[in-house]
Formats: structure tokens, C-alpha cells, sequence
């Protein structure tokens, strides 16, 4: 090793290797969960294939249940669509709420989480950043669904505002949701097994449910199940809002069930969160 | 003398494993200190205990004149720590990592973007700058993930183990960097598994082992500690070492270790180096080379520890 070279010498840099400016004060938790937010948006920019592989699943469902069951359950494809479509709005912004717990877990066993542990910020910053920037892949998520409902036929009585509100409720309910995720993805080893261990719990969830087909052939125990399943609520409240006949029933139902998921869950994720590994 | 981090008796206990066992030491404001050990000597707890990501379970230290069990949020604010494993985002770009945490530094998104582009330069990551980080090599990765602990100037750098698993050139690059660093006042504590890193880059060094301190010093006193010289001797049959290690050992006080072509012997001087010598000689194993020097890190490690450190390994 000999020494300082030409390239690295300190004098000969064009820019400086330390800051000359006075240190700045800490951000606000509200600047820092922006800033993280803001990173989960280039996380998309970068790697938009991460929203399109829970998304295209559903995607396909929709065209699979429209065409091959759709007349045998409603009549006609375009009548079925009227009922599926809220339901796979569901069951697509559920799915995606998996990569929050996967998310969090790729920066723990990447180190990132050491660096910004390590910085003067609100320690919660990271997860409510992960959570802001789950609003938007909620969003495009929903877009895309709707859009391809709409080249099917799907009519939503309730108009965009009706559209706007159910989307609205499932993000609110995906949010609670989102702090199970949150709990498996620390609790896990990888990312993969975070999204093995979510999805366990996420198909049966989605697929024991009104969203595809009426519950009143199931047999009766299924239909028990059915009947206490939040997706089923949540589908309920969301054709409700989409074709103008607000259920408000369900609607409460899904509201009590979030808030309760967040209470529960929320307090664990967040002390598991800052606890030092 | 001002420390700009003094610990006593710093312990920390995993469930039983007790990682950091009583570590004291005291590291000088502006100087480059280094933690020598092999794989699982407790470098890393020791590095993320002092810079507050982990609660000591034992003992005291003061990081920067701060308390580290009360005042860690204004230690915190103080130091950066650069860890083992690339601490960066791999899917934001070079640029974009460097911005988000001058952001979460307190910057604002105008001088957040000023700084990470001075970085970007002064680290020669320039064109790379715009570029996803999971491109990046190695090298480079390590290069961003430093420029990422000099947003704001700490006033204490951890690196732990800055060269892990680099090429010889980009070690060099990261060696000169530290060196900047430090040229510019900043006091760096790094760990290594490598000799020949904390030889090059250290002004002191503490050697750690099974979470205890057992040497520090510079790395001429560690060096003088253990013995005023090593005879390095190369066999002309190297099947014949087991028996020149008998012979040898049967013959002086002092160490010996087998080499790749031979053994090598603490000595106490020239003449207990020719006594030897005629030692070997007298036993028929014939010497093809031999010199007198003052021992290697790795030699002093040995002396320590009784383990042999591979330094064929250094990158």
C-alpha cells in the first residue's frame, strides 16, 4: 500500500469527501415518514414488476370467472362482472398488502434497518413510510382493476364517487390488515417465507367469501364461515358503494373489524418493531 | 487527552451467549483505532453497542463525552455507523439513496440533492450515481454505503470490517478514503479480521477474542510485546516440519508455528535465532532459507490467542 495516490488525495478531490455546513435539525416524524414515503414510490418506479405479480393473479381470476362461470352463475358474463368485480377489488388490495410484511423484512436482513435505526428520525418513520407508499400500490392496483372491469363491462351504478368510496374502504381495511404482515415479516426469515406464510392465511381468507359466488349453495358450515369472514363484509360494503345501494351494515362491520385488527396488531408490530435485534 | 469514546467493562449478553465480555478501552478524539479478532469475536456487538443500536447489558461507556446508557439519542446524532453489510437500498439508485438520507438527516430536498451529488463525486460514483444500486459491485456498493455515513461530518465513523470481501483495488480505495476521513478530524473506529488492515490503517489497536480485550496498543508495542523477533525458516523437505517443530520446540520458550514452507520461532535475539539454526542442523533437517525480522500481526495473534489467523485470506 503506498500511501495517498493522485485519484484519492484529499487536496486534489473536486468535491468535498465532509460536509462544511452546519448540522441541520432532526427532521419532523411527519418530514421522515415523507421521505420514506417517497422511497416506497421509487421502489415502485424501479421495480414495478413487484406490483404487477400479486396483481396479475386476480387480473386473471377476473377474466377466468367472467367467461368460463360467468353465465353459468349470473346469466351472462357482463351480469356476473356487476357482481365480481368489487369483490376482486378486494381480494387484489388484500393480496397486496403482503408486501409491507415483505418489504420490512428485505430491509432487516439487508441491514438498512441498522442505518436508519442508526439516524435521528421517529423510530416508527419506516413503517408509517412503508404505509404511505402502500397507498399509491393500492391505488394503481385498484386502477388497473377497475380499468380492466370496465373493457369487460363492468357498470358501477354508484358512479365515481361510489367507485372512489369502496376503494377508499378497502384501503382502509388493507391497512389494518397490513400490521399482521408487518408482525410475519419481522418474525420470519426471508422475504419468500413471508410471503408463504401470508398467503396461508390470504386464500383461504379471499376464496371462503362472497366475493365469487353467492354463499347460498355452500354447504352450512362453510356459510357459517362465510358469514363472520371480514372479505365477505368487506366485498358486501364494497358492491354496495359501487352500484349506489350503500350497505351500511357491512359497511360498520368492516369499519369495527379494522379498527380492532389495528388495535390489536398494531401496538405488537410497532414494540417488535423497536425492539434491537 | 480528550477520548472520544471510553468504555469500561462493556458487556452484552444474547441469551446466554455473552458476545461483548468486559470490553474496556479508550479511544483518542481524531485517531483511527482498530478492532482486530477473528469471525465472532464480538467486533460487531462492540461497534453497535457503541453507536446505540444495541442496550449493553453490563458495564459503562461514554461515547463523545455522552452517556451511552441515557444519552443515546444525542450520541446517536452524532456518530455514523457503517455496517457489515451494505446498509443502501438496491433498488433506489446511488443517487437516491443518498438523498432519502440527507432527508432523514434533517436536510432539505434542495441541499439533500447538493450533498449527495458532492458525494457521489468525491466517492467517484458520478456516472454510477443514477444508476439502480443492485448494479453495482461490490466495491462501488461499499463505497456508497461510506459516502452514506458522510451526509452530515460525524464525529465518530464506525466501519465494520470496511473491506470485507473487496477486490485488492477497491480495498485500497476504501483505505484511502478512511484515511481522508480521518486526515479531516473525524474519529474512525473499524473493525477487521485482517492484519495487514489494521496494521496499515490504525493508529492504535485493540486485538479482541471470545468478546474479551486481550491486547491494545499500537501496532509496534503489540508487535514488541510479543517477542523482539521472529525467525521465519523455509525446509528444503517440508515433509520434514513435524520433526523440526519437535526439535524446535524441545529448544527455546517461545513459539512456534508452522508456516507453508516452514516454521516460524520467537526469538529472543540473533543469538538464540543461530542456536536454533544449529539445533536444526544437528537434527539433520536442513534449512533452505532462513531470516530474522520482527513478527507479523498475524504472528502477535497467534502469540495472543494461540490461534492461527489465515492471513493468505487477506483480500
Amino acid at each position: 500500500m503506498t500511501g495517498i495516490t493522485e485519484s484519492t488525495d484529499g487536496g486534489s478531490r473536486s468535491h468535498p469527501i465532509l460536509s462544511q455546513s452546519t448540522r441541520p435539525r432532526p427532521p419532523s416524524a411527519l418530514t421522515a415518514a415523507t421521505a420514506l414515503g417517497w422511497r416506497a414510490l421509487l421502489k415502485i418506479k424501479h421495480v414495478p414488476f413487484q406490483l404487477f405479480d400479486v396483481t396479475v393473479f386476480p387480473l386473471m381470476m377476473t377474466l377466468m370467472f367472467t367467461y368460463l362461470f360467468g353465465g353459468a352463475l349470473a346469466g351472462s358474463p357482463e351480469e356476473y362482472i356487476q357482481y365480481l368485480l368489487p369483490g376482486i377489488l378486494v381480494q387484489t388490495i388484500l393480496f397486496i398488502t403482503v408486501y409491507t410484511g415483505v418489504g420490512l423484512n428485505t430491509d432487516i436482513s439487508k441491514g438498512i434497518y441498522d442505518r436508519f435505526r442508526s439516524l435521528p428520525i421517529w423510530p416508527s418513520a419506516p413503517v408509517f413510510g412503508a404505509l404511505l407508499g402502500d397507498v399509491l400500490r393500492y391505488s394503481i392496483a385498484a386502477i388497473m382493476v377497475l380499468t380492466l372491469g370496465f373493457v369487460l363491462g363492468f357498470r358501477p351504478q354508484g358512479g365515481l364517487i361510489g367507485v372512489v368510496l369502496a376503494v377508499a374502504l378497502v384501503q382502509l381495511f388493507a391497512f389494518s390488515l397490513a400490521w399482521i404482515w408487518i408482525i410475519v415479516g419481522m418474525k420470519v426469515k426471508s422475504p419468500e417465507s413471508v410471503m408463504t406464510t401470508s398467503f396461508l392465511f390470504l386464500f383461504p381468507l379471499t376464496f371462503a367469501s362472497n366475493v365469487f359466488v353467492n354463499p347460498a349453495t355452500m354447504p352450512g358450515w362453510l356459510q357459517a364461515f362465510v358469514a363472520v369472514n371480514p372479505v365477505t363484509h368487506l366485498a358486501d360494503a364494497s358492491r354496495g358503494l359501487m352500484h349506489g345501494q350503500p350497505d351500511f351494515g357491512s359497511m360498520a362491520w368492516v369499519l369495527i373489524a379494522a379498527a380492532i385488527i389495528t388495535a390489536v396488531f398494531a401496538p405488537i408490530a410497532l414494540r417488535m418493531y423497536h425492539r434491537e435485534r | 487527552m480528550n477520548y472520544a469514546i471510553e468504555t469500561l467493562d462493556l458487556r452484552k449478553n444474547f441469551g446466554g451467549t455473552q458476545a461483548v465480555d468486559g470490553i474496556s478501552l479508550k479511544v483518542a478524539q481524531g485517531s483511527v483505532f482498530g478492532l482486530l479478532g477473528p469471525n465472532g469475536a464480538g467486533k460487531t456487538t462492540t461497534v453497535r453497542l457503541l453507536a446505540t443500536l444495541l442496550t449493553p447489558t453490563g458495564g459503562s461507556a461514554r461515547v463523545l463525552g455522552h452517556d451511552l446508557l441515557t444519552e443515546a439519542p444525542v450520541i446517536r446524532a452524532k456518530v455514523s455507523l457503517t455496517g457489515q453489510f451494505a446498509s443502501v437500498d438496491e433498488d433506489l439508485t446511488g443517487q437516491e439513496n443518498l438523498v432519502l438520507l440527507a432527508r432523514l438527516l434533517g436536510h432539505s430536498w434542495g441541499d439533500s440533492r447538493r450533498r449527495a451529488a458532492e458525494l457521489l463525486g468525491a466517492f467517484d460514483l458520478e456516472e454510477a450515481g443514477g444508476r439502480q444500486v443492485r448494479t453495482y459491485s461490490g466495491g462501488m456498493r461499499r463505497r456508497l454505503d461510506i459516502a452514506a455515513s458522510l451526509i452530515i461530518t460525524p464525529e465518530i465513523l464506525f466501519l465494520d470490517e470496511p473491506t470485507t470481501g473487496l477486490d485488492p483495488r477497491s480495498r485500497n480505495q476504501v483505505w484511502d478514503m478512511v484515511r481522508d476521513i480521518a486526515a479531516l478530524g473525524t474519529t474512525v473506529l473499524l473493525t477487521t479480521q485482517y492484519l495487514e488492515e489494521a496494521d496499515q490503517l490504525a493508529d492504535r489497536l485493540a486485538v479482541i477474542d471470545h468478546g474479551r480485550l486481550i491486547a491494545e496498543g499500537t501496532s509496534r508495542e503489540l508487535k514488541a510485546s510479543v517477542g523482539s523477533g521472529t525467525l521465519k525458516i523455509h525446509l528444503q523437505d517440508v515433509s520434514q516440519r513435524a520433526a523440526a517443530e519437535a526439535l524446535l520446540q524441545s529448544a527455546t520458550a517461545g513459539q512456534v508455528q508452522a508456516t507453508s514452507e516452514g516454521l516460524s520461532v520467537q526469538v529472543t535475539g540473533s543469538a538464540e535465532a543461530m542456536r536454533l539454526l544449529h539445533t536444526l542442523e544437528e537434527g539433520a533437517v536442513p534449512v533452505a532459507e532462513f531470516a530474522l525480522g520482527s513478527p507479523s500481526l498475524d504472528e502477535v495473534f497467534f502469540a495472543l490467542t494461540g490461534k492461527k489467523q489465515t492471513s493468505e485470506e487477506t483480500p
